[in-house]
């Protein structure tokens, strides 16, 4: 009772309960139950479905893909943020709406629309195809996708940061000579930085789970354009329930790696920032 | 932050209708849970697969204009489409449908070896192995065959691009190639190896997998991809007769195989609902002209003789082999083709390619 009166406002013990419960109910269990399925699975029968020749080539394709569209979308993402905070021209309000589109639009909606324009007979599939370049149905096509249901994620993280960063810092760092590079890179640039790690995480995060706008533009060719996701789908319609499980654990897993790894790079990034002597 | 707020306002909106409506699903289920036996609507939960929709949407109308006539109660009858396997999943997890008429017996198969929901002999119990209207798996091919695309042989040679869907995701897909298998084996004289080496070849033709029927459909006419699409009979004549007659054409090949979507009871929930009898009723009605006639209209070929000759012209003859004789059934042909490690998964094998 007395150390909870040290705190100002009441409620420490209601809300953290409140936490645990419903981050216990929307994801603690139905992931243990998930993992508690993959048990029903003998090793051998666990190891040959999550490490068969087709199921590595789908992770590599999924874990490259996403990384690449995230990465693109850090740097695209930055631009269009800065843009959106430090510009005012015609229009502006319509470009800010646009970017949360990818987020409303039904996945479905997005492939079939990016696959009718990527494909040889689509807008810019012709001419990419003419020279050489085919995106539908390859690897390249999956990027694309993820790219653009990942497009949100980094402009929405970066910019509220941006914003607060007020113009004198940078007059600041002008008068005391340094140069425009020197300043984005030395005084703009590790202040979002953290922000543009956690941009970069969720789109990765959006990208790895994501199957219902790849399937169209994938072209679905075992070895060479197969999700990881589409491979769970393919287990459940042999009715094999635990090796769909067994391959969602092996991407929860490395997901779980990968994002908590980016996340102690963001912590990291951020004390850097705090510490840092001004 | 006013722009932040856009973007987690539009999120949270999103989660919120999500949440409304996992709250409303329990809520509608319910409702259509009483109504068992008193004077109240009773109601027949259909789960069926994708390109059924339309064709039940009019034999449902037909049935309970009789139904009611006959029994002066109040019917309703809900229908639940999707691909099959996914279907089939539905039920064993839960939803409660009086009947399934799904695109192959395996996945009816499984409401009996997964959850016990039907006897394992359900295929015998009614009529044709339960299954009242069948399809069979022909080509369709850009207007005026440019490849001159006749038979199975043409699909398997160099050049010739081929689109059919996922066998792994799709049920449809599974009897194109069944389809393509059962002929090259007899063909071969029931050399098993030389199948193989055929079902090789002609999925090197297949230049993109998709999921479903509809989007391999999909990919063929609306993206311009491949030289012949392998489709359930009934979906090329919906393709081609009402969405472009001048664009395509069907080629039926000189044999393929009787697909047998079949129908039945779901024993379980009829019987802790009370809908056994109008359930049954149903399917049966199926089988009658009304239902033959309703079938026939909708591109599948009626099992009643009458029916089909006055159909004829609609449905060209070829010589149909059954999944029983060319394979044993179902379940073999799923073991030995689709499953992990399967014939299929060999054609795709690093080390054959």
């Amino acid at each position: 009772m007395a150390r909870r009166a040290r705190r100002i406002l009441p409620g420490y013990g209601l809300t953290l309960g409140l936490t645990w419960f419903y981050l216990g109910l929307l994801v603690i269990i139905p992931l243990s139950s998930l993992f508690l399925k993959t048990f029903t699975m003998s090793w051998d029968q666990f190891w040959s479905t999550v490490a068969s020749a087709r199921a590595l080539a789908a992770y590599r394709l999924t874990f490259s893909a996403s990384l690449v569209a995230a990465l693109i979308n850090a740097v695209f993402g930055l631009l269009v943020a800065w843009v959106l905070v430090r510009y005012r021209f015609p229009g502006k309000a319509l470009v800010d709406a646009l970017v949360d589109l990818p987020f409303a639009l039904p996945t479905a909606v997005a492939g079939l629309t990016l696959t009718a324009l990527y494909s040889s007979n689509g807008w810019y599939g012709r001419y990419l195809e003419a020279a050489g370049i085919h995106v539908a149905f390859t690897s390249i096509g999956v990027a694309v996708a993820l790219t653009f249901i990942g497009l949100p994620f980094v402009v929405r993280t970066v910019q509220p940061v941006l914003e607060d960063i007020d113009a004198d810092v940078e007059e600041a760092a002008a008068t005391l000579g340094a140069t425009p590079w020197e300043t984005f890179t030395r005084v703009i640039f590790p202040s979002i930085l953290p922000a543009l790690l956690s941009g970069f995480t969720l789109a990765l995060a959006r990208a790895l789970g994501e199957y219902g706008s790849v399937v169209f533009i994938s072209g679905n060719m075992p070895m060479r354009t197969e999700i990881a996701p589409l491979l769970i789908i393919t287990q459940l319609e042999q009715y094999d329930y635990a090796g769909a499980t067994a391959i969602a654990v092996v991407m929860l897993t490395a997901s779980f790696t990968l994002l908590l790894a980016v996340n102690l790079l963001q912590r990291w990034s951020r004390r850097r920032l705090e510490t840092r002597p001004s | 932050m006013p722009t932040v707020s856009t973007g987690v306002r539009s999120q949270r909106s999103r989660t919120h209708s999500l949440l409304l409506l996992a709250a409303l699903v329990p809520l509608l289920h319910g409702c259509s849970k009483p109504g068992t036996e008193s004077s109240e609507a009773v109601t027949l939960l259909n789960v069926s697969y994708d390109p059924t929709r339309e064709f039940y949407e009019e034999f449902n109308a037909a049935f309970v204009k009789q139904w009611e006539a006959k029994s002066g109660k109040k019917l309703s009858i809900k229908q639940s489409h999707g691909g099959s396997g996914k279907q089939a999943r539905a039920v064993i997890d839960g939803l409660e449908a009086d009947v399934v008429t799904l695109a192959l017996a395996y996945d009816v198969d499984m409401l009996h070896d997964k959850a016990d929901l039907i006897p394992k002999n359900w295929q015998t119990r009614l009529e044709t192995n339960s299954a009242p209207y069948t399809s069979t798996i022909v080509f369709v091919v850009r207007k005026g065959n440019p490849k001159g695309l006749r038979d199975w042989e043409d699909l398997i040679q160099p050049g010739v691009s081929v689109i059919t869907p996922n066998p792994k995701t799709s049920g449809g897909a599974r009897w194109n190639y069944l389809a393509a298998w059962g002929h090259a084996l007899r063909k071969e004289g029931g050399d098993e190896t030389k199948a193989q080496e055929f079902i090789t070849r002609l999925f090197r033709n297949v230049p993109v997998l998709d999921s479903g029927a509809r989007g391999a459909t999909t990919t063929f006419a609306e993206r311009g991809l491949g030289d012949v699409l392998l489709a359930w009979e009934n979906e090329a004549l919906l393709l081609t007769e009402e969405v472009g007659k001048e664009r395509f054409e069907i080629i039926v090949p000189s044999e393929s195989i009787l697909a047998e979507p079949p129908v039945t009871v779901v024993d379980k929930n009829v019987d802790k609902r009370g809908t056994r009898a109008v359930a049954e009723a149903y399917l049966k009605h199926l089988y009658s002209d009304e239902g033959q006639e309703i079938a026939a209209k909708h591109h599948y070929r009626p099992r009643s003789q009458a029916i089909a000759a006055k159909h004829a012209s609609h449905f060209p003859s070829v010589k149909l082999f059954t999944i029983d004789e060319a394979f044993g059934g179902w379940r073999k042909a799923q073991q030995a083709h689709f499953d992990d490690g399967g014939i299929f998964d060999r054609i795709y094998a690093p080390k054959s390619q």
